[in-house]
């Protein structure tokens, strides 16, 4: 079945339909990760958005769904050149297309995926609309593609109830990456093992953390648990005095969707967070919300970062990270009181913020992921970072 | 870090001549690296004894030594120029073994010379098997089981321990020399006795066979801060067993998981960081195909075959910024020249996709051993770049070069399911075309991956191509099944064979409904970033991102295609230079070539590079959008040549030669009406295009005869007949592939063979210097030993070869170069060939006079005569000193090849050796391609019958050396009749001890066995050579090349004069 890519700016690009048969209107972005597009479908992070991938073979080694960030994939559309005929991974459990069906979310496939993300570069993102009627009004359409906006996001993405993700031994972690090896019986019963870990060390045994989760993939509270601590996550509107009454040993605020001034009342209650002395961490939309709550701004990116190859700065060594990156917005510098905050990363690329220290405080914040999946494990020190902050104020 | 202060005069090493495992991609890294450090106002001193690279040019080095690449040579030099900084990880493995014998030795440390780039150490851990391993083991990173033994006893008793198959690799070898996998004890003897021969250091790894697992690599690069991403990551389509450098190859990987792909991305960045390398290296794992299991195969501590294929694959300049790294600078200092607003530190994203397919010697050596091993067998490459897989393969498969367009190139139909499975088991270069037609006669997906252990995810992408094939044979040519074909790049000449209609009728089609090639940009981030650099490769459907520029006058440069025996790195230089003339001269560049190991693909060479195969067809889409000015083809040797006639239909101007003259060159009629005008002697012959018709002129001209197809290069398919009946296996050898043009039949005369290359500008000549040949007629003129100036003709015949060629180039209105053989008996001159377009002797000839000819031959063909550009025409005066260029084999690569020199040329490269005599520069010459003789001063003579005078002058000089001579029976009778002492051996066939006992016996250095006639594989003979060639013993099959070889050594001296080349 033939389907169209209308854009605000009335251009149109046709393809084949894919996935659930529904029209939608979203946020058209571009992700440049060459490989973990079920990571990118289950990242919360993409709600209210339809995301193309760059990479133009996906659906390659199908959907290894112990691979999921989420529950359920997120984007309200899917867009790709070419979806592969057949899976093939030793741990696929069905086809993309199954999953993008079974999940009800539509796509297109057979665009020139390269000139659309030349649009957004150059147009910056904008609003779109994924159909398979052959006969829309354009006149009509596009007004209506131009007054769309992402909305409230958080608390559609957030848990309804907090929940505990317990502490993981060495051994429960699985081998550690490397150490593997194959196990022709136990394949023969069906077995998979385990994925590999790179945690050598449980370093955060016996600690608790707190999770803020605005949208939170699942790699924040593993990359934690398998340290050895033990994660409470809370919903996004969790008033901060139940946090607090928890007694937790640090904080961590998560990535989510969406523009983060809309997160009004959240902020709020991260005020209230910094206030105390438990040690915060945060990741992305966390690392935003805390700079605006303490007097910082945001300003929306004309295309954002989305990929697994950024290279971002340590200010404090000099040494320079390959991150993953999913953002739309991104913490104003210019205007920061380094009485408040220093940067503490910095993107390589463009010079934008990728991270934040916060004077006086145990709290450190940073836009990019270095709970990687997908993309580089290379800051996944970032954990222990905070961990070792957490054991200080012990 | 800013750049080191202490760093001003850095001493490169590069690779030598061109090898198996180690090709032109070394000049390509070294010239970008030279490059790139002069940028940084750093000398560079440049030591290498390949003439034919272009990192040897005066204009990418200050001080430019082709020399010998010995330790001893590099001290010298080392002494002379006293460089601070030496960097030896752009030369390959005989750069970074040099380095680091010099490192060892303490020379370095003495003479306050710093080892760039990497440390003694890191080298060390990385090359040294039982370091690597210890090393790895350390950091918890997987490796195979294995075992470092010196002694086969040792291997033996290892192997039992963990069970067959076992991988057997020898340390500090190119291209996986010497290596295997042993299935059985008899296996690992043979295969453990000859790699503990080849190895540096006498070691070989016996190690647990991985062979099935996927094969993926890694390019990471590290900076002296630490900083570490990784370029690119690569999957080899055939799993582990085949080198990587025979492997067809895909980039990204396709069939890894983010969980996969980054768990092997964070050990290849832990390994590089423990190894503590600055600048770039490669990592190859094996990862079990049904688990995370994974073992870390190997690490290349320097820029490799694959780092160029990775630069060329991402736009990522590797050896650039490996230089720049080697200067103190980190990767958050250095631009990213593509997009020149973000930095070296980040990690390429590809929005498509790259196949690599290795260009096999097996058309050149027809009764080698097609199989692939661990060995690597291939002299070059292509790639080629599309937004799906299929596309890149087919894509790919006609970039070759090697009559293949698709994957019914190879016709297994013959063959049922069941034969075709027997069939997949071999694994070879024909194994795609194999499972193609595996998959026509319906063997399942599951049963070839059983058997091949290829994933199925190739397996399918083969399979979407084999139903293309089907559709467009059984169904109607709609419109939306030619844009599908298209899409999947399908070539049309294919589509018309299976549609049954004619290549023009589709193209038409193609053209009436829109359904043309578009071209995108290769820009290392997927559009994320604006790119500033036009490097381009097409695909069907979406938007062309190539625009048509005006502003400027448009050349087409096209270059020659993956590198194959005949047609080398040499080319590469030719379209390298003509695209810097043409650039000069004001004009628009536009560079077509397929071959990612060179430096005429490099993204700043040209105003604009096109990655697409050489095709009419692929052509003439660029044709359309570029509407270039002109195209020059005389540069790109056979392959560009081919294109003219296409390019003249597509309203291409050929500048320079016109198309009718090279035909009339190739033409026998038409060149003969020319002899004849021009009143130049040539051998009687005749033309035919049968084996009938062809015995039929031998019988006329009298035997022995040249047999040989027109229109090639490098002598494909020439033979020397002594008889019918061998007129009759030539005929058949080369009919089997259906000819264009008739063949040649040649009275075969005997003489000095000479060359000239010269430009011509429509009246005058420039000939830069006369070549002879030390071997005689008979060795091809790129495997025989040639020597400039002329040392044995008189003035009279160097008179006479210039009249000729000034003749003969007028005759054929060339416009730019020519290349002439002549053969020279006593004072007659007779014209073997004619070559209008430039030749591989070309670079060598402008090194060493000084004379720029391709720039000469450029300015020429843009309307400047040769006057106007200050030489005076006709043959230039002779230097003060010799240059001697001699041919470099890989035999020892190349199972069951036929080593014996003859009229089809089988070198993959060349050195030199220039001195103010000539027997210095012929000692340099034999020294630089590895000839490091006297050993054990023991030597084994068998000759024919028809050789034996000329042998006993040739024994008696080696006797007067200390040698001592072994000989096969009637030899030594021979020998000892004349008064040369000679012990004479059993043949093989005999009681032992045989001659092969003696050459097994590792204690001689020379075997000189000329051949009889025919290419029967079981003559004592082909034993004899490829044992001697199999256990690294020199071994020689003419005796000029003996001859030379003895006053070489009656010459030999320990302090050789050095020549700066780039002062000449």
């Amino acid at each position: 079945m033939k389907a169209f890519l209308v854009l605000e700016d009335g251009t149109v690009f046709e393809g084949t339909h894919i996935g659930a048969d529904k029209e939608v209107i979203s946020e058209i972005v571009f992700n440049t990760s060459m490989a973990g597009y079920l990571e990118v479908l289950t990242d919360p992070s993409y709600a209210g958005q339809a995301v193309c991938m760059t990479y133009p073979l996906i659906g390659n080694y199908g959907i290894c769904k112990e691979d999921m960030e989420s529950l359920k994939p997120w984007p309200d559309g899917f867009i790709v050149r070419e979806l592969s005929r057949i899976p093939s991974n030793f741990r696929c459990d069905m086809t993309i297309q199954q999953f993008l069906e079974e999940n009800n979310v539509p796509g297109i496939a057979g665009i020139d995926t390269r000139a659309l993300t030349k649009i957004l570069r150059e147009k910056g993102t904008m609003n779109g609309m994924i159909t398979t009627n052959e006969k829309v009004d354009l006149d009509e359409v596009i007004p209506k593609l131009k007054k769309y906006t992402t909305g409230k996001v958080v608390e559609k993405v957030s848990c309804e109830e907090k929940y505990t993700v317990a502490a993981r031994t060495l051994e429960e972690n699985g081998p550690l990456s490397g150490s593997a090896s194959f196990d022709k019986e136990a394949y023969a019963r069906g077995e998979r093992e385990k994925k590999p870990s790179l945690v050598q060390e449980s370093n955060g045994a016996g600690l608790k953390v707190a999770l803020m989760d605005f949208g939170a993939k699942k790699n924040i509270a593993d990359s934690l648990a398998a340290r050895g601590c033990e994660v409470t996550v809370y919903p996004a509107l969790t008033p901060a005095e139940e946090i607090i009454a928890d007694c937790p040993d640090g904080i961590m605020l998560s990535n989510g969707p969406g523009d983060p001034k809309e997160c009004t009342s959240i902020i709020e209650e991260i005020k209230k967070l910094y206030a105390t002395e438990i040690p915060i961490f945060a990741i992305c939309l966390g690392h935003q919300l805390m700079a605006l709550a303490n007097g910082a701004d945001t300003y929306k990116m004309k295309y954002g970062h989305r990929g697994g190859n950024h290279p971002v700065k340590d200010l404090a060594t000099g040494r320079v990270y390959i991150s993953s990156q999913n953002h739309g917005y991104v913490v104003d510098t210019d205007n920061l009181d380094p009485a408040v905050a220093v940067p503490a990363f910095v993107n390589v690329n463009d010079g934008t913020n990728e991270g934040l220290s916060y004077t006086g405080k145990n709290i450190f914040t940073v836009q990019f992921h270095p709970e990687a999946c997908p993309g580089p494990q290379d800051s996944g020190y970032l954990f222990d970072r905070f961990i070792n902050m957490m054991k200080g104020e012990k | 870090m800013p750049k080191n202060p202490n760093v001003k005069r850095v001493m490169v090493i590069g690779s030598g001549p061109i090898v198996i495992g180690q090709a032109a991609e070394f000049d390509y890294a070294g010239t970008q690296a030279c490059r790139s450090l002069k940028e940084e106002g750093v000398e560079v001193i440049l030591v290498n004894s390949n003439p034919a690279t272009i990192m040897t040019d005066k204009d990418i080095a200050d001080k430019v030594y082709i020399e010998p690449l010995t330790v001893k040579v590099l001290e010298q030099i080392i002494e002379k120029e006293k460089p601070d900084s030496i960097l030896p990880t752009l030369g390959g493995q005989a750069g970074l073994n040099l380095g680091m014998e010099l490192e060892e030795s303490g020379f370095l440390a003495s003479h306050g010379v710093t080892l760039l780039g990497a440390t003694a150490a890191s080298i060390r851990n990385a090359e040294g098997r039982q370091e690597f391993k210890d090393l790895m083991e350390r950091i918890g990173e997987p490796c195979a089981a294995s075992k470092v033994v010196e002694n086969v006893e040792d291997g033996i008793e290892f192997t039992n321990s963990i069970g067959y198959p076992v991988v057997l690799r020898p340390a500090y070898t190119l291209g996986g020399s010497g290596g295997g996998i042993a299935h059985n004890q008899i296996e690992l003897e043979e295969i453990l006795e000859n790699g503990l021969r080849l190895s540096r250091v006498g070691q070989v790894l016996v190690e647990r066979c991985i062979a099935g697992w996927k094969e993926i690599e890694y390019e990471v690069m590290r900076d002296s801060a630490g900083n570490c991403i990784t370029v690119c990551n690569m999957e080899n389509i055939d799993p582990v067993g085949v080198h990587t450098g025979d492997s067809i190859v895909v980039a990204p990987s396709q069939t890894l998981g983010d969980k996969e792909y980054q768990m092997l991305r964070t050990s290849a960045l832990k390994i590089i960081n423990e190894l503590k390398i600055i600048g770039g290296c490669n990592v190859q794992f094996a990862l079990h195909p049904t688990s995370f299991e994974y073992c870390v195969i190997e690490v290349n501590p320097r820029v490799s075959r694959s780092s160029a294929l990775a630069s060329k694959a991402t736009g990522y300049p590797i050896a650039k910024v490996t230089a720049k790294i080697a200067l103190g600078y980190t990767l958050d200092e250095i631009k990213n020249a593509i997009t020149g607003k973000t930095y070296a530190s980040f990690e390429p994203t590809l929005d498509y996709c790259v196949v690599k397919i290795p260009r096999l010697p097996f058309d050149k050596f027809i009764t080698a051993k097609r199989t692939l091993t661990t060995q690597m067998k291939a002299t070059g490459e292509v790639m080629s770049i599309c937004n799906n897989f299929e596309g890149a393969l087919m894509k790919a498969i006609r970039s070759l070069e090697q009559h293949v367009d698709c994957l019914r190139s190879y016709d297994f139909t013959a063959l049922n399911a069941e034969e075709l499975k027997e069939r997949l088991k071999i694994v070879d270069d024909q194994r795609i075309y194999v499972i193609a037609e595996a998959l026509r006669k319906g063997v399942s997906y599951e049963d070839i991956n059983d058997i091949t252990k290829i994933d199925m995810w190739f397996i399918d992408k083969i399979a979407i191509l084999v139903e293309m094939e089907a559709a467009l044979e059984t169904q109607p040519l709609t419109v939306e099944l030619l844009k599908e074909a298209k899409r999947l790049e399908f070539p049309d000449n294919v589509i018309a064979r299976l549609t049954g209609k004619k290549e023009e009728e589709i193209k038409q089609m193609r053209y009436d409904n829109g359904i043309v090639a578009v071209y995108k940009m290769v820009d290392t981030c997927a559009a994320e970033f604006a790119a500033s650099t036009p490097y381009y490769y097409s695909v069907y459907g979406g938007e062309c991102e190539a625009k048509e520029t005006k502003d400027r006058k448009k050349v087409l440069v096209l270059g020659s295609g993956p590198i194959r025996i005949g047609q080398g790195i040499e080319f590469d230089y030719c379209s390298v230079h003509a695209t810097w003339a043409f650039s000069k001269a004001g004009y628009e560049t536009i560079i077509i070539n397929n071959n990612p190991e060179t430096v005429s693909t490099d993204f700043d060479i040209a105003d604009k590079l096109y990655f697409e195969p050489l095709t009419a067809e692929d052509v003439e889409s660029i044709v359309n959008i570029e509407k270039p000015d002109g195209a020059v083809v005389q540069f790109g040797g056979q392959t560009a040549i081919k294109l003219t006639e296409h390019l003249m239909k597509m309203g291409v101007p050929i500048l320079g030669t016109k198309a009718e003259d090279v035909d009339a060159a190739e033409d026998r009629e038409l060149f003969d009406k020319i002899l004849e005008q021009t009143g130049i002697p040539r051998a009687a012959g005749g033309t035919v295009y049968t084996a009938e018709e062809a015995k039929e002129v031998a019988n006329r001209l009298g035997y022995p005869v040249l047999v040989r197809p027109s229109y090639v290069l490098g002598g494909q398919g020439m033979q020397i007949a002594l008889s019918d009946q061998e007129i009759e296996e030539f005929m058949a050898i080369i009919n089997r592939i259906a000819q264009d043009h008739p063949i040649l039949v040649d009275k075969y005369l005997q003489g000095k063979e000479i060359e000239v290359d010269a430009v011509c500008d429509g009246e005058d000549i420039l000939i830069p210097g006369i070549m002879e040949h030390i071997e005689r007629t008979g060795v091809h003129s790129g495997d025989s030993i040639s020597v400039y100036p002329a040392p044995t003709i008189g003035k009279l015949v160097k008179d006479k070869i210039a009249d000729y060629t000034r003749r003969l180039a007028t005759a054929l209105h060339v416009k730019g170069l020519i290349n002439i053989q002549f053969i020279a008996i006593d004072e007659d001159v007779y014209v073997i060939e004619v070559n209008p377009r430039s030749s591989r002797t070309v670079p060598y000839i402008s090194k060493v006079t000084g004379i720029p000819i391709v720039d000469l031959a450029t300015e020429v063909i843009l309307g400047k005569t040769i006057k106007e550009l200050g030489y005076k025409p006709g043959l230039q005066p002779e230097a003060e000193y010799y240059a001697i260029k001699m041919p470099v084999f890989s035999f020892e690569k190349i199972r069951g090849a036929e080593i014996s020199l003859g009229p089809e040329m089988k070198s993959t490269g060349e050195c030199l050796g220039i001195a103010k005599t000539f027997h210095e520069a012929l000692y340099k010459a034999f020294l630089g391609a590895g000839v490091n003789l006297p050993k054990y001063k023991n030597m084994i003579i068998t000759v024919k019958d028809a050789d034996k005078g000329e042998a006993i002058r040739i024994a008696r000089r080696f006797e007067k050396l200390g040698y001592t001579i072994y000989a096969t029976r009637s030899t030594a009778a021979a020998l000892n009749e004349a008064g040369v002492k000679a012990r004479k051996v059993n043949k093989i066939t005999q009681e032992s001890p045989t001659v092969m006992d003696l050459i097994l016996g590792h204690r001689i250095d020379l075997v000189i066995d000329t051949p009889t006639q025919g290419r029967d594989k079981s003559r004592d003979g082909f034993l004899i050579r490829r044992t001697a060639i199999e256990t690294g013993v020199n071994c020689l099959t003419a005796l000029d090349t003996a001859r030379a070889l003895a006053t070489s050594l009656e010459n030999a001296s320990n302090q050789l004069t050095l020549i700066d080349v780039a002062s000449l």
